[in-house]
Protein backbone atom coordinates (compact mmCIF):
# COMPACT_ATOMS: atom_id res chain seq x y z
CA UNK A 1 0.00 0.00 0.00
CA UNK A 2 1.13 3.70 -0.81
CA UNK A 3 1.86 5.80 1.59
CA UNK A 4 -0.08 8.80 -0.29
CA UNK A 5 -2.38 8.18 -2.72
CA UNK A 6 -3.94 11.22 -4.76
CA UNK A 7 -6.66 10.44 -7.43
CA UNK A 8 -8.04 12.68 -9.56
CA UNK A 9 -8.07 16.15 -7.55
CA UNK A 10 -9.87 19.39 -8.84
CA UNK A 11 -9.37 22.73 -6.84
CA UNK A 12 -10.90 25.79 -7.99
CA UNK A 13 -10.87 29.38 -6.13
CA UNK A 14 -13.94 30.77 -8.04
CA UNK A 15 -13.37 30.95 -11.51
CA UNK A 16 -10.15 30.06 -11.86
CA UNK A 17 -9.23 26.12 -12.01
CA UNK A 18 -5.56 25.21 -9.58
CA UNK A 19 -6.31 21.93 -9.47
CA UNK A 20 -7.37 20.01 -13.10
CA UNK A 21 -7.47 16.03 -11.98
CA UNK A 22 -4.23 15.75 -10.48
CA UNK A 23 -2.87 12.27 -9.43
CA UNK A 24 0.49 11.47 -7.42
CA UNK A 25 1.16 8.50 -5.27
CA UNK A 26 3.77 8.64 -2.62
CA UNK A 27 5.86 5.67 -1.18
CA UNK A 28 7.06 5.35 2.44
CA UNK A 29 10.72 7.07 2.58
CA UNK A 30 10.50 8.82 -0.79
CA UNK A 31 11.38 12.42 -1.51
CA UNK A 32 9.51 13.96 -4.19
CA UNK A 33 10.28 17.45 -5.94
CA UNK A 34 7.32 19.15 -7.25
CA UNK A 35 8.61 22.01 -9.93
CA UNK A 36 6.93 24.12 -11.95
CA UNK A 37 5.98 27.24 -13.05
CA UNK A 38 4.53 29.79 -10.34
CA UNK A 39 0.71 29.26 -10.35
CA UNK A 40 0.91 26.10 -11.63
CA UNK A 41 -0.77 24.38 -8.54
CA UNK A 42 2.10 23.38 -6.37
CA UNK A 43 1.00 25.27 -3.47
CA UNK A 44 -2.29 24.49 -3.32
CA UNK A 45 -1.47 20.90 -3.98
CA UNK A 46 0.39 20.75 -0.59
CA UNK A 47 -2.41 23.00 1.23
CA UNK A 48 -5.05 20.43 -0.27
CA UNK A 49 -3.00 17.37 1.29
CA UNK A 50 -2.96 19.11 4.73
CA UNK A 51 -6.66 19.39 4.43
CA UNK A 52 -5.99 23.31 4.36
CA UNK A 53 -7.90 23.82 0.98
CA UNK A 54 -10.66 21.64 0.70
CA UNK A 55 -10.85 19.80 -2.67
CA UNK A 56 -13.84 20.20 -4.92
CA UNK A 57 -13.33 16.32 -6.59
CA UNK A 58 -10.85 12.95 -6.44
CA UNK A 59 -9.71 11.53 -3.48
CA UNK A 60 -6.54 11.63 -0.96
CA UNK A 61 -5.41 8.17 0.56
CA UNK A 62 -3.51 8.25 3.86
CA UNK A 63 -2.46 4.70 4.45
CA UNK A 64 -4.92 3.53 2.63
CA UNK A 65 -7.64 5.80 4.51
CA UNK A 66 -9.95 8.28 2.49
CA UNK A 67 -8.87 11.99 4.27
CA UNK A 68 -10.73 14.17 2.07
CA UNK A 69 -13.93 12.84 3.05
CA UNK A 70 -16.61 15.81 3.69
CA UNK A 71 -16.85 16.80 7.30
CA UNK A 72 -14.15 14.73 8.62
CA UNK A 73 -11.88 15.83 11.47
CA UNK A 74 -8.64 17.40 9.96
CA UNK A 75 -6.91 17.52 13.17
CA UNK A 76 -5.91 13.61 13.11
CA UNK A 77 -4.78 14.18 9.74
CA UNK A 78 -2.96 17.18 9.90
CA UNK A 79 -0.93 16.04 13.18
CA UNK A 80 0.88 13.15 10.75
CA UNK A 81 1.25 15.62 8.02
CA UNK A 82 3.35 18.51 8.77
CA UNK A 83 3.98 21.55 6.36
CA UNK A 84 6.41 24.24 6.19
CA UNK A 85 5.76 27.28 4.26
CA UNK A 86 7.45 29.92 2.38
CA UNK A 87 7.50 32.28 4.43
CA UNK A 88 7.92 30.35 7.86
CA UNK A 89 4.55 31.55 9.73
CA UNK A 90 6.54 31.67 13.44
CA UNK A 91 4.25 32.59 16.07
CA UNK A 92 6.00 35.92 16.79
CA UNK A 93 4.83 36.48 20.61
CA UNK A 94 6.25 33.34 21.45
CA UNK A 95 10.10 32.19 21.69
CA UNK A 96 11.48 29.66 19.78
CA UNK A 97 10.96 26.20 22.42
CA UNK A 98 7.46 27.59 22.15
CA UNK A 99 6.66 27.64 18.88
CA UNK A 100 7.71 23.96 18.80
CA UNK A 101 5.78 23.06 22.40
CA UNK A 102 2.84 24.59 21.79
CA UNK A 103 0.87 21.95 19.56
CA UNK A 104 2.87 18.59 21.85
CA UNK A 105 1.37 20.57 24.97
CA UNK A 106 -1.87 20.92 23.69
CA UNK A 107 -2.43 17.97 21.56
CA UNK A 108 -0.60 15.58 23.51
CA UNK A 109 -1.60 17.12 26.86
CA UNK A 110 2.78 17.10 28.02
CA UNK A 111 3.97 19.11 30.38
CA UNK A 112 7.18 21.41 28.79
CA UNK A 113 9.37 19.71 31.43
CA UNK A 114 8.14 16.14 30.14
CA UNK A 115 8.97 17.22 26.24
CA UNK A 116 11.86 19.51 27.04
CA UNK A 117 14.72 16.20 26.97
CA UNK A 118 12.95 15.29 23.26
CA UNK A 119 12.94 19.27 21.31
CA UNK A 120 16.26 20.33 23.05
CA UNK A 121 17.39 17.15 21.23
CA UNK A 122 15.96 18.50 18.06
CA UNK A 123 17.36 21.62 18.54
CA UNK A 124 20.57 20.39 18.55
CA UNK A 125 20.22 18.24 15.71
CA UNK A 126 19.66 21.04 13.73
CA UNK A 127 21.86 23.47 15.10
CA UNK A 128 19.96 25.89 16.61
CA UNK A 129 20.69 24.73 20.35
CA UNK A 130 21.45 28.48 21.60
CA UNK A 131 18.71 29.82 19.87
CA UNK A 132 15.99 27.58 21.77
CA UNK A 133 14.92 31.07 23.54
CA UNK A 134 15.13 33.72 21.03
CA UNK A 135 12.34 35.15 19.69
CA UNK A 136 10.98 34.97 15.70
CA UNK A 137 12.61 38.24 14.96
CA UNK A 138 16.18 37.92 16.74
CA UNK A 139 16.66 34.87 14.27
CA UNK A 140 17.77 35.31 10.67
CA UNK A 141 15.05 33.76 7.92
CA UNK A 142 17.40 30.89 7.66
CA UNK A 143 16.93 30.15 11.33
CA UNK A 144 13.25 30.72 11.56
CA UNK A 145 13.00 28.32 8.83
CA UNK A 146 14.58 25.71 11.10
CA UNK A 147 12.26 26.27 13.46
CA UNK A 148 9.35 26.40 11.72
CA UNK A 149 10.77 22.87 10.76
CA UNK A 150 11.78 21.53 13.93
CA UNK A 151 7.93 23.00 15.01
CA UNK A 152 6.26 20.74 12.26
CA UNK A 153 8.35 17.73 13.67
CA UNK A 154 7.89 17.93 17.10
CA UNK A 155 4.56 16.41 15.94
CA UNK A 156 5.99 13.32 14.95
CA UNK A 157 4.50 13.58 11.48
CA UNK A 158 4.87 11.05 8.87
CA UNK A 159 5.14 12.60 5.84
CA UNK A 160 6.38 16.12 5.55
CA UNK A 161 5.49 18.79 2.93
CA UNK A 162 7.79 21.77 2.03
CA UNK A 163 6.25 24.72 0.09
CA UNK A 164 9.19 26.65 -0.89
CA UNK A 165 10.65 26.89 2.00
CA UNK A 166 13.65 28.26 0.95
CA UNK A 167 12.12 30.76 -1.80
CA UNK A 168 12.04 33.65 0.70
CA UNK A 169 15.88 33.25 2.22
CA UNK A 170 18.64 34.90 1.27
CA UNK A 171 21.14 32.82 -0.79
CA UNK A 172 23.49 32.34 1.66
CA UNK A 173 20.30 30.63 3.96
CA UNK A 174 19.67 28.62 1.55
CA UNK A 175 22.17 26.18 2.50
CA UNK A 176 21.46 25.57 6.13
CA UNK A 177 18.17 24.81 5.19
CA UNK A 178 18.75 22.46 2.32
CA UNK A 179 21.00 20.32 4.69
CA UNK A 180 18.02 19.55 6.68
CA UNK A 181 16.35 18.76 4.02
CA UNK A 182 18.97 16.03 3.61
CA UNK A 183 19.26 15.00 6.88
CA UNK A 184 15.90 14.33 7.22
CA UNK A 185 15.81 12.18 3.48
CA UNK A 186 18.69 10.62 5.66
CA UNK A 187 16.25 9.62 8.04
CA UNK A 188 13.97 7.87 5.39
CA UNK A 189 11.16 10.82 5.95
CA UNK A 190 8.78 10.90 3.50
CA UNK A 191 8.22 14.37 2.17
CA UNK A 192 7.10 16.25 -0.79
CA UNK A 193 8.57 18.98 -1.71
CA UNK A 194 7.38 22.61 -4.15
CA UNK A 195 10.87 24.13 -4.97
CA UNK A 196 12.50 26.03 -7.19
CA UNK A 197 16.02 24.84 -5.94
CA UNK A 198 16.42 22.97 -9.68
CA UNK A 199 20.06 21.67 -8.36
CA UNK A 200 18.91 20.43 -5.52
CA UNK A 201 15.92 18.63 -7.01
CA UNK A 202 17.98 16.83 -9.22
CA UNK A 203 20.84 15.73 -6.27
CA UNK A 204 18.17 14.78 -3.96
CA UNK A 205 14.97 13.89 -5.26
CA UNK A 206 14.04 10.07 -5.85
CA UNK A 207 11.23 11.42 -8.26
CA UNK A 208 10.31 14.86 -10.28
CA UNK A 209 7.35 15.93 -11.01
CA UNK A 210 6.44 18.76 -13.60
CA UNK A 211 3.33 20.81 -12.53
CA UNK A 212 1.86 22.59 -15.52
CA UNK A 213 -1.82 24.47 -14.92
CA UNK A 214 -3.11 21.94 -12.21
CA UNK A 215 -1.97 18.86 -13.86
CA UNK A 216 1.17 16.63 -13.34
CA UNK A 217 2.54 16.70 -17.12
CA UNK A 218 6.01 14.65 -16.77
CA UNK A 219 7.45 12.45 -13.44
CA UNK A 220 10.22 10.55 -13.39
CA UNK A 221 14.01 10.27 -11.91
CA UNK A 222 15.01 13.43 -11.87
CA UNK A 223 18.27 12.22 -14.13
CA UNK A 224 15.60 11.36 -17.29
CA UNK A 225 13.20 14.57 -16.58
CA UNK A 226 16.34 17.30 -16.04
CA UNK A 227 18.67 15.90 -19.09
CA UNK A 228 15.96 14.50 -21.22
CA UNK A 229 12.48 16.15 -20.75
CA UNK A 230 9.92 14.48 -23.13
CA UNK A 231 6.88 16.75 -22.62
CA UNK A 232 7.27 19.99 -25.06
CA UNK A 233 6.35 22.04 -21.53
CA UNK A 234 8.78 20.35 -19.66
CA UNK A 235 11.45 21.33 -22.28
CA UNK A 236 10.72 24.87 -22.22
CA UNK A 237 10.12 25.44 -18.45
CA UNK A 238 13.03 23.80 -18.08
CA UNK A 239 15.05 25.79 -20.67
CA UNK A 240 13.74 29.01 -18.65
CA UNK A 241 15.29 27.97 -15.41
CA UNK A 242 18.57 26.16 -15.83
CA UNK B 1 11.18 77.68 18.47
CA UNK B 2 8.71 79.72 15.76
CA UNK B 3 6.38 77.10 17.54
CA UNK B 4 7.25 78.45 20.80
CA UNK B 5 6.78 81.62 19.86
CA UNK B 6 3.12 81.44 18.11
CA UNK B 7 2.10 79.55 21.07
CA UNK B 8 2.83 82.35 23.38
CA UNK B 9 1.16 84.85 21.48
CA UNK B 10 -2.06 82.69 20.67
CA UNK B 11 -2.28 82.53 24.76
CA UNK B 12 -1.71 86.06 25.10
CA UNK B 13 -4.01 87.63 23.20
CA UNK B 14 -6.40 84.98 24.69
CA UNK B 15 -5.52 86.21 28.41
CA UNK B 16 -5.92 89.75 26.92
CA UNK B 17 -9.03 89.73 24.66
CA UNK B 18 -11.27 87.12 26.40
CA UNK B 19 -11.45 89.71 29.67
CA UNK B 20 -12.51 92.32 27.20
CA UNK B 21 -15.37 91.07 26.29
CA UNK B 22 -18.69 92.71 27.61
CA UNK B 23 -19.79 89.78 29.52
CA UNK B 24 -16.56 88.72 31.24
CA UNK B 25 -17.43 89.88 34.78
CA UNK B 26 -20.82 88.03 34.98
CA UNK B 27 -19.10 84.88 33.48
CA UNK B 28 -16.21 85.18 35.61
CA UNK B 29 -18.31 85.88 38.84
CA UNK B 30 -20.80 82.31 37.88
CA UNK B 31 -18.07 80.02 36.60
CA UNK B 32 -15.01 80.72 37.48
CA UNK B 33 -15.35 82.03 41.36
CA UNK B 34 -12.83 81.07 43.77
CA UNK B 35 -14.27 80.90 47.19
CA UNK B 36 -16.98 77.98 45.77
CA UNK B 37 -14.91 76.37 43.83
CA UNK B 38 -12.58 75.97 47.20
CA UNK B 39 -16.15 75.12 49.37
CA UNK B 40 -16.87 72.55 46.64
CA UNK B 41 -13.71 71.02 45.43
CA UNK B 42 -13.95 68.46 48.38
CA UNK B 43 -17.23 67.37 48.43
CA UNK B 44 -16.51 67.26 43.83
CA UNK B 45 -13.55 64.76 44.83
CA UNK B 46 -15.26 62.65 47.02
CA UNK B 47 -18.34 62.35 44.27
CA UNK B 48 -15.21 61.52 42.04
CA UNK B 49 -14.90 58.36 43.81
CA UNK B 50 -18.13 57.04 42.93
CA UNK B 51 -17.16 57.59 39.28
CA UNK B 52 -14.07 55.52 39.83
CA UNK B 53 -16.00 52.76 41.37
CA UNK B 54 -18.61 52.51 38.95
CA UNK B 55 -15.66 52.87 36.34
CA UNK B 56 -14.02 50.10 38.30
CA UNK B 57 -17.03 47.51 37.62
CA UNK B 58 -17.62 48.25 34.68
CA UNK B 59 -14.29 47.94 32.87
CA UNK B 60 -13.32 44.27 33.13
CA UNK B 61 -17.08 43.16 32.67
CA UNK B 62 -17.22 45.27 29.13
CA UNK B 63 -13.46 43.47 28.61
CA UNK B 64 -15.04 40.25 28.93
CA UNK B 65 -18.07 40.68 27.00
CA UNK B 66 -16.85 42.73 24.40
CA UNK B 67 -14.19 39.79 24.11
CA UNK B 68 -17.26 37.17 23.81
CA UNK B 69 -18.84 39.02 21.29
CA UNK B 70 -15.98 39.71 18.81
CA UNK B 71 -15.72 35.89 19.01
CA UNK B 72 -18.98 35.52 18.48
CA UNK B 73 -18.94 37.39 15.03
CA UNK B 74 -15.47 34.87 14.43
CA UNK B 75 -16.80 31.50 15.04
CA UNK B 76 -16.44 29.68 11.37
CA UNK B 77 -18.87 26.52 12.09
CA UNK B 78 -21.68 26.94 10.17
CA UNK B 79 -23.89 25.56 12.67
CA UNK B 80 -22.64 28.22 14.96
CA UNK B 81 -23.59 30.38 12.74
CA UNK B 82 -26.93 32.45 14.73
CA UNK B 83 -23.87 33.50 16.99
CA UNK B 84 -22.70 35.31 14.43
CA UNK B 85 -26.12 36.87 13.87
CA UNK B 86 -26.26 37.32 17.30
CA UNK B 87 -22.62 39.28 17.48
CA UNK B 88 -23.61 41.33 14.70
CA UNK B 89 -27.20 42.88 15.43
CA UNK B 90 -25.68 43.13 18.90
CA UNK B 91 -23.02 45.40 17.81
CA UNK B 92 -25.41 47.11 15.58
CA UNK B 93 -27.98 48.04 17.90
CA UNK B 94 -25.69 49.32 20.82
CA UNK B 95 -23.27 51.48 18.72
CA UNK B 96 -26.47 53.12 17.24
CA UNK B 97 -28.05 54.26 20.27
CA UNK B 98 -26.81 57.27 22.31
CA UNK B 99 -25.62 55.91 25.45
CA UNK B 100 -27.56 58.33 27.52
CA UNK B 101 -30.82 57.32 25.59
CA UNK B 102 -29.76 53.15 26.77
CA UNK B 103 -29.13 54.56 30.16
CA UNK B 104 -32.38 56.16 29.91
CA UNK B 105 -34.20 52.92 29.37
CA UNK B 106 -32.05 50.42 30.41
CA UNK B 107 -31.80 52.27 34.33
CA UNK B 108 -35.34 53.06 34.40
CA UNK B 109 -37.22 50.24 32.09
CA UNK B 110 -35.43 47.07 33.76
CA UNK B 111 -36.31 48.71 37.55
CA UNK B 112 -39.72 49.97 36.35
CA UNK B 113 -40.65 45.86 36.04
CA UNK B 114 -41.12 45.79 39.73
CA UNK B 115 -37.93 44.21 40.71
CA UNK B 116 -37.86 44.24 44.72
CA UNK B 117 -34.71 45.82 46.11
CA UNK B 118 -31.54 45.84 45.79
CA UNK B 119 -31.95 44.86 42.58
CA UNK B 120 -33.69 47.69 41.46
CA UNK B 121 -30.62 50.17 41.96
CA UNK B 122 -29.93 52.61 39.84
CA UNK B 123 -26.07 51.37 40.11
CA UNK B 124 -26.81 48.47 38.87
CA UNK B 125 -28.82 48.81 35.67
CA UNK B 126 -27.22 52.31 34.70
CA UNK B 127 -24.00 49.92 34.72
CA UNK B 128 -25.42 47.35 33.02
CA UNK B 129 -26.22 50.11 30.27
CA UNK B 130 -22.94 51.51 30.42
CA UNK B 131 -21.36 47.74 30.05
CA UNK B 132 -23.91 46.79 27.10
CA UNK B 133 -23.16 49.82 25.11
CA UNK B 134 -19.02 49.79 25.43
CA UNK B 135 -18.82 45.95 25.11
CA UNK B 136 -19.91 46.48 21.82
CA UNK B 137 -17.48 48.92 20.83
CA UNK B 138 -14.77 47.24 22.78
CA UNK B 139 -16.27 44.06 20.68
CA UNK B 140 -15.73 45.47 17.15
CA UNK B 141 -11.63 46.94 18.36
CA UNK B 142 -11.11 43.16 19.44
CA UNK B 143 -12.30 41.30 16.08
CA UNK B 144 -10.61 44.25 13.83
CA UNK B 145 -7.65 43.01 16.11
CA UNK B 146 -8.39 39.39 15.57
CA UNK B 147 -9.05 40.29 11.53
CA UNK B 148 -5.11 41.88 11.68
CA UNK B 149 -3.79 39.31 12.49
CA UNK B 150 -2.59 37.20 9.30
CA UNK B 151 -4.58 34.31 8.03
CA UNK B 152 -1.16 32.25 7.12
CA UNK B 153 -0.58 32.50 11.32
CA UNK B 154 -4.32 30.75 11.55
CA UNK B 155 -2.77 28.36 8.77
CA UNK B 156 0.52 27.56 10.68
CA UNK B 157 -1.47 26.69 13.52
CA UNK B 158 -4.05 24.35 12.17
CA UNK B 159 -1.49 22.90 9.70
CA UNK B 160 0.03 20.97 13.30
CA UNK B 161 -3.46 19.52 14.28
CA UNK B 162 -4.06 22.42 16.47
CA UNK B 163 -7.98 22.39 17.29
CA UNK B 164 -9.75 25.52 15.83
CA UNK B 165 -10.37 27.19 20.04
CA UNK B 166 -6.59 26.56 20.65
CA UNK B 167 -5.36 28.09 17.57
CA UNK B 168 -7.74 31.23 18.73
CA UNK B 169 -6.54 31.29 22.68
CA UNK B 170 -2.62 30.61 21.61
CA UNK B 171 -1.84 31.80 18.47
CA UNK B 172 -4.66 34.19 17.50
CA UNK B 173 -5.74 36.24 20.78
CA UNK B 174 -2.08 37.08 22.17
CA UNK B 175 -1.45 38.71 19.31
CA UNK B 176 -4.55 40.59 18.55
CA UNK B 177 -5.04 41.59 22.27
CA UNK B 178 -1.83 43.22 22.12
CA UNK B 179 -2.24 45.12 18.75
CA UNK B 180 -5.46 46.55 20.18
CA UNK B 181 -4.34 48.04 23.40
CA UNK B 182 -4.09 51.99 22.60
CA UNK B 183 -7.86 51.54 21.11
CA UNK B 184 -9.08 50.05 24.31
CA UNK B 185 -7.65 52.71 26.10
CA UNK B 186 -8.86 55.52 24.58
CA UNK B 187 -12.31 53.39 25.08
CA UNK B 188 -11.63 53.13 28.72
CA UNK B 189 -10.90 57.13 28.89
CA UNK B 190 -14.31 57.65 27.04
CA UNK B 191 -15.95 55.30 29.61
CA UNK B 192 -14.79 57.44 32.76
CA UNK B 193 -16.01 60.38 31.15
CA UNK B 194 -19.32 58.41 30.22
CA UNK B 195 -19.80 57.49 34.06
CA UNK B 196 -21.15 60.96 34.41
CA UNK B 197 -24.22 59.93 31.85
CA UNK B 198 -25.84 57.99 35.14
CA UNK B 199 -26.46 61.02 36.65
CA UNK B 200 -29.66 61.14 35.04
CA UNK B 201 -30.83 58.01 36.87
CA UNK B 202 -29.71 58.83 40.16
CA UNK B 203 -26.58 58.36 41.65
CA UNK B 204 -25.05 61.13 42.73
CA UNK B 205 -21.97 60.97 41.58
CA UNK B 206 -19.68 63.80 40.47
CA UNK B 207 -21.93 65.26 38.15
CA UNK B 208 -25.07 65.51 39.79
CA UNK B 209 -23.03 66.43 42.80
CA UNK B 210 -21.98 69.48 40.83
CA UNK B 211 -25.62 69.79 40.08
CA UNK B 212 -26.66 70.15 43.99
CA UNK B 213 -24.08 72.67 44.28
CA UNK B 214 -25.20 74.36 41.25
CA UNK B 215 -28.58 75.11 42.51
CA UNK B 216 -27.47 75.81 46.07
CA UNK B 217 -25.26 78.20 45.48
CA UNK B 218 -26.88 79.60 42.32
CA UNK B 219 -23.60 79.47 41.17
CA UNK B 220 -21.72 77.16 38.01
CA UNK B 221 -18.64 76.81 39.25
CA UNK B 222 -18.62 73.49 40.58
CA UNK B 223 -19.28 72.12 37.25
CA UNK B 224 -15.41 73.77 36.33
CA UNK B 225 -14.75 72.30 39.39
CA UNK B 226 -16.18 68.67 37.48
CA UNK B 227 -14.51 69.16 34.77
CA UNK B 228 -11.11 69.77 36.23
CA UNK B 229 -11.28 66.76 37.96
CA UNK B 230 -12.30 64.37 35.39
CA UNK B 231 -9.24 66.54 33.39
CA UNK B 232 -6.68 65.56 35.84
CA UNK B 233 -7.41 61.67 34.87
CA UNK B 234 -8.16 61.76 31.69
CA UNK B 235 -5.27 63.55 29.83
CA UNK B 236 -2.38 61.57 31.67
CA UNK B 237 -4.33 58.99 30.41
CA UNK B 238 -4.58 60.02 26.79
CA UNK B 239 -0.98 60.80 26.98
CA UNK B 240 -0.31 57.15 28.49
CA UNK B 241 -2.57 55.88 25.65
CA UNK B 242 -0.79 58.31 22.50
CA UNK B 243 2.32 56.95 23.96
CA UNK B 244 1.71 53.40 23.94
CA UNK B 245 0.13 53.57 20.20
CA UNK B 246 3.26 55.57 19.39
CA UNK B 247 5.48 52.81 20.85
CA UNK B 248 3.46 50.49 18.88
CA UNK B 249 3.82 52.03 15.43
CA UNK B 250 7.67 52.27 16.03
CA UNK B 251 8.06 48.31 16.94
CA UNK B 252 6.28 47.78 14.20
CA UNK B 253 8.13 49.65 11.71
Amino acid sequence: MSKLKIENIVKSFGDVTVLKGLDLIVEQGEMICLIGASGSGKSTLLRSINLLEPIDDGAIWLDGDDISLPGLDPQPVRQKIGIVFQSYNLFPHMSAVENVMLAPRRIHKKSREALRPEIEQLFEKFGLADRMDHYPDQLSGGQQQRVAIVRALAMKPEIMLFDEVTSALDPELVAEVLDVLRTLKAQNMTMILATHEMGFAREAADRVCILHEGEIIEEGKPEEIFSNPKHPRSQAFLKSVL
Amino acid sequence: MIAGVSTFIVLALIVILVPMAPGWEAVQKSFFNKEVFLKTFPKLLSAFWLDVLIFLWCAPLIAILGLAIALCRDVQSPVLFPLRIFGAVYTDIFRGVPVVLTVYLIGFGIPGLGLPRPYNSPYIWGSVALVLTYSAYVAEIFRSGIESVHKSQRAAASSLGLSNSDVMRYVVLPQAIRRVVPANMNMLIALQKDVALLSFIGPVEIFRQAGVFKSLLANFTPYVGAAVIFLAVTIPATRFADYLLAKQNRERS
